[in-house]
C-alpha cells in the first residue's frame, strides 16, 4: 500500500525555529547565526565586536562548540552574557538546542544576539535556529575556491566577512576571483574585507550590525 | 555529517505515518531531494541503514526523486535551471535568481504492508 506523506524532513527543527523567531520578534532582538570553518576567526571577530559595541548595544552571545568552553571563556571576559552549547560531537547547532539555552538568558533588554555556530562550512547552513540573518566568516588561508566548493553557506548568508586580509600578500589567494564567485552565488550579499589585527573593515561590519538592530527595533 | 540528523528525521516521519496506517512493515520511502539540498546520498543511506535496525523500516529502500535547481529572476521574471551555482540571470544579465525549486528535503510517500 502506498501512503502519501509530503513532509519536510527537517520540519521538527523548523517548527522550533519558528518558535524562537516569534520570541525574538516579540523582544525585538536582532539575531545573527555566525558560521565559518574552524580557525576562520569567528571568535576573534566577536571579541572585537563586544569590545567596540558593548557600551552602545545590549548584546549576548551563544557559543556552539563540540566539547569545550574555550570560546565562551574568551567572550565572558568582555562582561557580555554568554551561553555555551556543547553539541558532544554534533557538527551543527539546531533550533531545539538554542531554545533550551534561551530560557537562561535575560532577553528583555537585549538588542543583539550573536550565535557562533560550530566551526563547519557544511552542516550549519542546513539548520535554521530562528535567526534574522546568517553570516559567514571565510579567512584568506582557507583559499579562494571555498565559496564554490561550499555554495550553500554563502547562498544562505546575508553577509560574508573575508577575514585576515592582512596576510593577503603572503598567500596566493585571488581576491578578485573570490569576490566574483561570491557575487555569482549571491548577487546581493554584503561583502566585507576584514582584518582584526589591522582594524580593516570592522567599522563597516559594526555599521551593518547597527543598521540591522535599528531595523529590528522598528 | 548532518546526514544522521536527516536520517533521523526520515525515520521519525516514516514510523509516524506507518503507525497511522497500521502498517507492519515499511518497504520503501520516497524522498524528494533538491539539487542544492546539501545532502550526500551515500552518507545518508549509510546513516539510515544503521538507524533502522530493529524497526519496521529495517531493509526499507530509499527512493530518491531529485528536483532540479531552478531560479526565477527578480528583475525580468525569466525562469531557468541554475548552472554552476550562477545566480545571475542569464536572460537580462542583471537580476538575481530566487530559488523556486532545488532546496527540497521531504518525505513524499511510503510503501507499507
Amino acid at each position: 500500500m502506498e501512503v502519501q506523506v509530503m513532509q519536510d524532513i527537517l520540519g521538527k527543527n523548523d517548527r522550533i525555529a519558528a518558535e524562537n523567531q516569534a520570541l525574538f520578534a516579540d523582544k525585538k532582538i536582532f539575531v545573527l547565526n555566525l558560521m565559518g570553518s574552524p580557525g576562520s576567526g569567528k571568535t576573534t571577530l566577536l571579541e572585537r565586536t563586544m569590545a567596540a559595541l558593548k557600551d552602545e548595544l545590549h548584546m549576548a552571545v551563544i557559543e556552539g562548540d563540540l566539547f569545550t568552553t574555550k570560546d565562551a571563556d574568551r567572550i565572558a571576559k568582555y562582561a557580555v552574557p554568554v551561553m555555551q552549547i556543547n553539541t558532544s560531537g554534533g557538527c551543527h547547532l539546531d533550533a531545539p538546542m538554542v531554545q533550551e539555552v534561551l530560557s537562561q538568558l535575560v532577553l528583555d533588554r537585549l538588542d543583539l544576539l550573536i550565535v557562533e555556530n560550530v566551526g563547519n562550512l557544511v552542516c550549519p547552513a542546513e539548520f535554521n535556529i530562528g535567526e534574522d540573518a546568517k553570516g559567514v566568516v571565510l579567512s584568506i588561508t582557507e583559499g579562494d575556491d571555498k565559496p564554490m566548493k561550499y555554495p550553500l553557506v554563502f547562498k544562505e548568508s546575508s553577509i560574508v566577512l573575508l577575514n585576515k586580509v592582512d596576510i593577503l600578500p603572503y598567500t596566493n589567494f585571488d581576491m578578485a576571483a573570490a569576490r566574483e564567485d561570491i557575487h555569482t552565488l549571491h548577487p546581493d550579499v554584503k561583502l566585507v574585507e576584514v582584518s582584526c589585527v589591522q582594524d580593516t573593515g570592522l567599522k563597516d561590519w559594526y555599521d551593518w550590525l547597527r543598521a540591522k538592530v535599528r531595523a529590528k527595533k522598528g | 555529517m548532518h546526514e544522521m540528523a536527516v536520517a533521523e528525521g526520515i525515520l521519525d516521519i516514516a514510523l509516524d505515518y506507518a503507525a497511522k496506517n497500521q502498517a507492519e512493515k515499511i518497504g520503501k520511502i520516497g524522498l524528494r531531494l533538491g539539487e542544492m539540498a546539501g545532502v550526500e546520498t551515500e552518507s545518508l543511506e549509510f546513516c539510515f541503514e544503521s538507524l533502522v535496525k530493529g524497526t519496521i523500516a529495517e531493509g526499507a529502500e530509499l527512493a530518491l526523486h531529485r528536483m532540479p535547481l531552478v531560479g526565477r529572476c527578480r528583475k525580468c521574471g525569466h525562469e531557468t535551471h541554475i548552472e554552476h551555482y550562477n545566480f545571475i540571470c542569464p536572460a537580462c544579465g542583471k537580476g538575481a535568481l530566487d530559488i523556486i525549486s532545488g532546496r527540497e528535503l521531504q518525505v513524499e510517500y511510503l510503501e507499507v504492508d
